[in-house]
C-alpha cells in the first residue's frame, strides 16, 4: 500500500474583507532609483530580475531620481499633469451623469491616470493603441476633445459611434484608438497583428495594448506573448495591475505565484514591474520598451503596479468585498499628487497654480456637459437618427436589412 | 410557501443541490465572496464552503474546460458564466468537447455539468450585455438548453439540470430577475411577489427537462415563447384582444413537439417570438418543426418577430426589443389572414 497524505484544494484568499484594517506591508516597495536601467537592446534572459523589481523614479520628495529618471522637459510634464486632471474631472463628472440617470453605465480610472496619460508622450503621434475600457486619459493625453468622448456616453445624435456601444466604447482611428471591446482581453493579440503588420510593411510604428490583471487569465493574453514573442512584433503590451477584477483581488489572475511582468519569461520577452503611479517611472518604461521595438528587438510586458481607487463602474458596490479604506493605506499614493509634488519640487509649480488649473479642468467639463446635454442625454433629446442602427452591419445594406429598417420605421 | 424572485430562487435551487450533493460545487467570475454580479450565489460560499463555491479567473475556456475535468472525475459542476455574452471563449469547450464527450466516447465517459448564464436585453446593456445567443446551443448536437420564464420553473429546472448527466446550457434572462416584465419600459416592472409564479416551495423539487408549460389557453392562436418573450406575450395578447395560447418552451433542446403540435393543430395558426436576431434564429427551427408536423392544420402563414439582425444597439434598445406591439401585430396578422 503506498502512504498517501490527503489532497486538499486551494482557494487563493484576499489578505482583507470589509470590516478589517487593510494594509499593504506585504507590498515590497523599493526606494525610487534603486533599480538600475539596462540598455534597451538587452537580452530578455539577462534582465529577468526587472519582472520582479519595481521601477519607480519619483521618491517620496518628490525628486526624480536614478538611471530610470526620463529626464523630460517641463513642458511635457505639465501637460501631463493636465492630462490625468482633466481626465480625472471628467470622470468625476460622468460619474454624476450617471448617478443622475443621464448616461446609462460608466467606469472611472481615478489613480490609475498615468497608466494611460504618461503613454501618449512617450509614442509618437502615428503610432497605435488598442486600450481597454479604463484608458480615458490616453485620449484626453492625445487631445480628444471631451466633448466627441461625451457625446459617446450620451450616445446622443453627434456620438461619432452613433449610439451603438455602452458609454466610454470610444473609437477614434485618428487619434489612433482603436474601438473598444466589451469582451475581455480581444485587444491584446489584435495589437500583436497591427505591429505585425508595420513590420512586414516595413513601416516605423509601433503599437501598445492594455489589459487588466484579471484579464491575464484569458487566452487572448497568452496569444498575444506568444505571437510576439514568435514573430518579434515591435508592440508594447500593458498590464495594468490595479489589484482588483471587480469582486476578485489579483491572486484569482494568478498573482500569488509570480508577478504579471514575469508572465513574459517564459515567453522570453523582457517583462518590466513598473511602479503605474509615478508618471515618470511609466513614460520611461514606455520609452524603453518603444525604443527597444523601433529597434526591431520585438515586444515588451509591462506591468503597471497601481490601485482601482473606485469600485469596478457604476454598477458596482466595492463595499460588499473590500474594506471600505483600503485605498488609503495603498503605499504608492495619487498619480496626480505624486507629479504635482514633483514639479513643485522643481521650482515649476505651485498650490495655487495648482488649484487653479484644477478649477480650469472642472470648468471646462461642466462647460462641455452643459453643450453636450443641450443635444441630447439618455432621457431625451436628438438621437443619431433610427435608421442608423441597420448601417455598417456591412459595408452595404443587404436585402434583408433594407426590409427590417423598413418594419422598424426607420 | 415562500415568495421568491427570480434571483432568490436560483440561489434557493444552488443551495439545495449544495445541502444535498457533495459532488455539487459551484464557480465561475466574482460567484465566490461576493456572491456574483446579479447575486445569484449570494450567500452559498460563507455558507457551504470556500471550496463549494469559489471565484475563477476571467477564463472562460478555463472556466468551462476546468468543468470538464472535474465532471469526469464525478463531480457535478455548476459554473456561472457572467454574461452570455462572455462565453465565446469558451465557445470550442462546448462545442468540440462538452456536447460531445459521451458521443465520441460511446457512453465511456459523460459530463454533467450545469453552465448558467444571464442573457437577453432591455437593460440598457449594449451589445456585450444583451445578447440571446441561444441558437448557437440548440445548433449543437448533445447540448440541453434550457430558458426559465419565473422563479417557480427556474428553480425547478434548474435542479434537474445539474441532476442531468448530460451538460446543460442553462439561459437566465436578466430582465426579469426581479420582475415579470412584459416589454412595457415606460411603466415600472411589478415585483415578482405579486406573480403566482413567485411562489417557490423550499428545498429540493424538479420541473422535468423537455417539457414546456401553456400559459395561457386560448383558441385563436399559438404563440411559442421562452424566457422575458413570455411575458411581453402575454402583454401582447391582452393588447391585441386575440385569443392565443401562449407555450412558454422552457426547454428549447430537446423541444416539447407534443405540445406543440397539440396546440397548433387546436388554433391553426402560430406565432413565434423571440429577442435573438431573426435570421438562423431558434424561431426558424420552429417554424420548420411547425410546418413538418401542423402543415395541413395551418391557416395562415407562420409568423415570426425577433430582434433585428445587428448588434444590439445601446440607445435603440426599445427600437430593436421585440416588444408588445410588435408581437401584437403579429398576432393580429395571424389571425386576421
Ligand atoms: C470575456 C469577458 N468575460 C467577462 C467579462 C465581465 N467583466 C467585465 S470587466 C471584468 C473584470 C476585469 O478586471 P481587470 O482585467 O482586472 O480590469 P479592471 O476592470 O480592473 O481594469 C469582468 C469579469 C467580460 N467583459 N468579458
Amino acid at each position: 500500500m503506498r502512504n498517501r497524505s490527503s489532497l486538499s484544494l486551494h482557494i487563493p484568499q484576499p489578505k482583507y474583507r470589509p470590516g478589517e484594517k487593510a494594509e499593504f506591508s506585504y507590498v515590497n516597495v523599493p526606494k525610487a532609483g534603486t533599480v538600475e536601467r539596462p540598455p534597451s537592446d538587452a537580452k530578455a534572459q539577462n534582465i529577468t530580475s526587472l519582472a520582479y523589481s519595481l521601477i519607480r523614479v519619483l521618491d517620496d520628495e518628490g525628486n526624480a531620481v536614478g538611471s530610470w529618471d526620463p529626464k523630460v522637459n517641463v513642458e511635457m510634464l505639465r501637460k501631463g499633469l493636465r492630462a490625468m486632471m482633466l481626465t480625472r474631472a471628467y470622470d468625476d463628472r460622468m460619474y454624476r451623469a450617471q448617478r443622475q440617470g443621464k448616461i446609462s453605465f460608466y467606469m472611472k480610472s481615478t489613480g490609475e491616470e498615468a497608466t494611460s496619460a504618461a503613454y501618449a508622450f512617450a509614442l509618437e503621434r502615428d503610432d497605435m493603441c488598442f486600450p481597454s475600457y479604463r484608458q480615458q486619459g490616453l485620449l484626453i493625453a492625445r487631445g480628444y476633445p471631451v466633448f466627441e468622448m461625451m457625446c459617446q456616453c450620451y450616445s446622443n445624435a453627434r456620438d461619432p459611434v452613433k449610439g451603438r456601444q455602452l458609454p466610454i466604447m470610444y473609437s477614434s482611428r485618428e487619434n489612433g484608438f482603436f474601438t473598444i471591446s466589451g469582451n475581455l482581453g480581444t485587444q491584446f493579440p489584435q495589437a500583436v497583428g497591427w505591429a505585425m503588420a508595420s513590420a512586414y510593411k516595413g513601416d516605423d510604428r509601433i503599437a501598445a495594448a492594455w489589459i487588466g490583471e484579471g484579464t491575464t487569465a484569458e487566452g487572448d493574453f497568452h496569444h498575444a506573448l506568444n505571437f510576439a514573442s514568435i514573430y518579434r512584433a515591435p508592440v508594447i503590451l500593458n498590464v495594468v495591475n490595479n489589484q482588483w477584477a471587480i469582486s476578485s483581488f489579483q491572486g484569482i489572475a494568478g498573482g500569488e505565484q509570480a508577478t504579471f511582468a514575469a508572465r513574459a519569461i517564459g515567453y522570453g520577452l523582457p517583462g518590466l514591474r513598473v511602479d503605474g503611479n509615478d508618471f515618470l517611472a511609466v513614460y520611461a518604461a514606455a520609452q524603453w520598451a518603444s525604443e527597444r521595438a523601433r529597434a526591431n528587438q520585438g515586444a515588451t510586458l509591462i506591468e503597471l503596479y497601481t490601485y482601482r481607487v473606485e469600485g469596478h463602474s457604476t454598477s458596482d458596490d466595492p463595499g460588499r468585498y473590500r474594506p471600505a479604506d483600503e485605498g488609503k493605506s495603498w503605499p504608492l499614493g495619487d498619480p496626480i499628487e505624486r507629479l504635482k509634488r514633483h514639479l513643485i519640487a522643481l521650482g515649476e509649480w505651485s498650490e495655487a497654480r495648482h488649484d487653479a488649473l484644477n478649477t480650469e479642468m472642472v470648468e471646462l467639463v461642466r462647460e462641455t456637459q452643459r453643450e453636450v446635454e443641450a443635444i441630447g442625454t439618455m432621457e431625451g433629446g436628438a438621437r443619431p437618427p433610427l435608421g442608423t442602427m441597420f448601417e455598417d452591419v456591412f459595408k452595404e445594406v443587404p436585402w434583408h436589412l433594407r426590409r427590417q429598417r423598413e418594419q422598424a420605421g426607420g | 410557501m415562500p415568495a421568491m424572485n427570480m434571483i432568490q430562487a436560483l440561489n434557493s435551487a444552488l443551495d439545495a443541490m449544495l445541502e444535498r450533493d457533495p459532488n455539487v460545487l459551484i464557480f465561475g467570475e466574482d460567484v465566490g465572496y461576493f456572491g456574483g454580479v446579479f447575486r445569484v450565489t449570494d450567500g452559498l460560499q460563507k455558507k457551504h464552503g470556500v471550496t463549494r463555491c469559489f471565484d475563477s479567473p476571467i477564463g472562460e475556456a478555463g472556466i468551462i474546460g476546468a468543468a470538464i475535468g472535474m465532471s469526469v472525475y464525478g463531480l457535478r459542476p455548476v459554473v456561472e458564466i457572467q454574461f452570455a455574452d462572455y462565453i465565446y471563449p469558451g465557445y470550442d469547450q462546448i462545442v468540440s468537447e462538452m456536447a460531445r464527450i459521451r458521443y465520441r466516447s460511446a457512453g465511456d465517459f459523460f459530463v454533467p455539468i450545469t453552465i448558467r448564464t444571464p442573457y437577453g436585453g432591455g437593460i440598457f446593456g449594449g451589445q456585450t450585455h444583451s445578447q440571446s445567443p441561444e441558437a448557437l446551443f440548440t445548433h449543437v448536437a448533445g447540448l440541453t438548453t434550457v430558458i426559465p420564464s419565473n422563479p417557480h420553473d427556474a428553480k425547478g429546472l434548474l435542479i434537474s439540470a445539474i441532476e442531468s448527466d448530460d451538460p446543460v446550457i442553462f439561459l437566465e434572462p436578466k430582465r426579469i430577475y426581479n420582475g415579470p416584465f412584459d416589454g412595457h419600459h415606460e411603466k415600472p416592472v411589478e415585483p415578482w411577489p405579486k406573480h403566482p409564479m413567485s411562489e417557490v416551495p423550499e428545498g429540493h423539487y424538479t420541473i422535468p427537462l423537455g417539457k414546456a408549460a401553456v400559459v395561457r389557453e386560448g383558441a385563436d392562436v399559438t404563440v411559442l415563447v421562452y424566457g422575458t418573450m413570455v411575458h411581453v406575450a402575454l402583454a401582447a395578447a391582452k393588447e391585441a384582444g386575440v385569443d392565443a395560447e401562449v407555450i412558454d418552451l422552457r426547454t428549447l433542446i430537446p423541444v416539447d413537439i407534443g405540445t406543440i403540435v397539440a396546440s397548433v393543430e387546436k388554433t391553426g395558426r402560430c406565432v413565434i417570438a423571440h429577442e435573438a436576431t431573426l435570421t438562423s434564429g431558434f424561431g426558424a427551427e420552429l417554424c420548420a418543426l411547425v410546418q413538418e408536423h401542423c402543415f395541413y392544420h395551418l391557416e395562415a402563414p407562420i409568423e415570426r418577430v425577433a430582434g433585428w439582425d445587428t448588434p444590439y444597439p445601446h440607445i435603440f434598445e426599445w427600437d430593436y426589443f421585440p416588444g408588445p406591439k410588435r408581437v401584437a401585430d403579429a398576432m393580429r396578422r395571424a389571425v386576421e389572414a
